[in-house]
């Protein structure tokens, strides 16, 4: 249970952190340290596959902002620092290598899924009940909007998020200028 | 936007159809066969995009005005989360599927309660939504063209 408050406790400070400093490059960081701290909260809550995509949305999608738009930020290094850098990063992706070896190991055989080994999986109960439960003939229908509805309401919500994003971001002119902006009157 | 030559416009006119009634049958028959409301959506989607490669952006918004398009986007996302609180008001637990044995039997048409409710919802929001970010990502690439001029 302490494992929560001290996760909980980094997410706030580094929430706190991007927001109130003034460095966009740092203030992007914390972001991304605070969606690690998210994934790593949904992992210890046993929900593997959410702390995948946030770990994959947060980290990464924040990886890419910082390349696409705040080059002018980045500092690169060069000199001796340069090669101690790049001995680092190959030692780095080396020791990943072989973790991600050690994990392919644990994974059951292609073709062999892992609810066939676990009598008790969840997925048992979906292809066993599913056609009398819902009624659905696609199992698949009956999976994401009867017994995995949430998750087809979050994606929706993500897409009418994007989507307001995008046509606010994109249009052609602006709905209010600065003349025609009534200033605010405070009372 | 101008728009192609008049073969490439007579042949979308009478394909536009086809993939019309190919994506509603995928959205309707989404409980039954593979496909449903996403895939479904994009199909509907898709149609109009053909349409505003072969006819141009203008013709396009002047058939499928921009402000129907998002009201059918925030028409679809509404009728979805009023299913999910039709179950909580009729079978207490939030997105419940509270039609399962009213109507229909399972592999019919009419079947499967609540779910194929959901695809049409689902359908609506994610053609509507899917035109709308490709509307504005053409708009979008004619200012820049505008701009390199």
């Amino acid at each position: 249970m302490t494992i929560f408050y001290v996760l909980m406790i980094f997410i706030v400070i580094a929430s706190l952190i991007a927001v109130e400093t003034t460095d966009l490059l740092s203030s992007v960081i914390c972001i991304g340290a605070m969606g690690f701290g998210v994934s790593l909260v949904f992992l210890f809550l046993q929900a593997p596959d959410i702390a995948i995509t946030q770990i994959v949305v947060e980290v990464l999608g924040l990886i890419i902002l910082i390349r696409a738009t705040i080059s002018r930020d980045l500092t690169f290094i060069s000199g001796d620092k340069e090669f101690f850098g790049t001995v680092v990063s190959v030692a780095i992706i080396f020791v990943i290598f072989l973790a991600g070896l050690r994990v392919f190991e644990t994974l059951p055989e292609f073709g062999t899924p892992i609810f066939t080994q676990a009598p008790d999986a969840a997925s048992q109960t979906y292809i066993s009940q599913g056609l009398e439960r819902t009624g659905a003939a696609n199992l698949v229908a009956s999976v994401i909007l009867d017994y995995r509805a949430y998750d087809t309401l979050g994606e929706a919500t993500v897409l009418f998020t994007s989507i307001i994003g995008a046509t606010v971001l994109l249009r052609r002119k602006a709905k209010n200028t600065p003349e025609t902006l009534q200033p605010v009157v405070e009372s | 936007m101008k728009g192609m030559t008049v073969i490439v416009k007579t042949i979308s006119s009478w394909v536009k159809v086809l993939i019309v009634l190919f994506g509603i049958y995928i959205i309707l028959f989404g409980h039954l066969t593979p496909g449903g409301g996403f895939a479904g959506g994009v199909i509907l989607a898709s149609s109009y995009v053909l349409l505003m490669l072969a006819f141009g952006g203008e013709f396009v918004k002047e058939d499928l005005p921009l402000s129907l398009v998002s009201k059918l986007d925030c028409l679809g996302a509404f009728a979805f989360i009023m299913i999910a609180i039709l179950g909580l008001v009729f079978a207490g637990v939030f997105f419940t599927n509270f039609l399962v044995e009213r109507y229909g039997q399972p592999l019919h048409l009419l079947s499967a309660g609540t779910i194929p409710f959901s695809n049409i919802a689902i359908g609506l929001k994610v053609g509507a939504s899917l035109f709308l970010v490709i509307y504005s990502l053409s708009i979008c690439c004619k200012n820049e063209e505008l701009d390199s001029h």
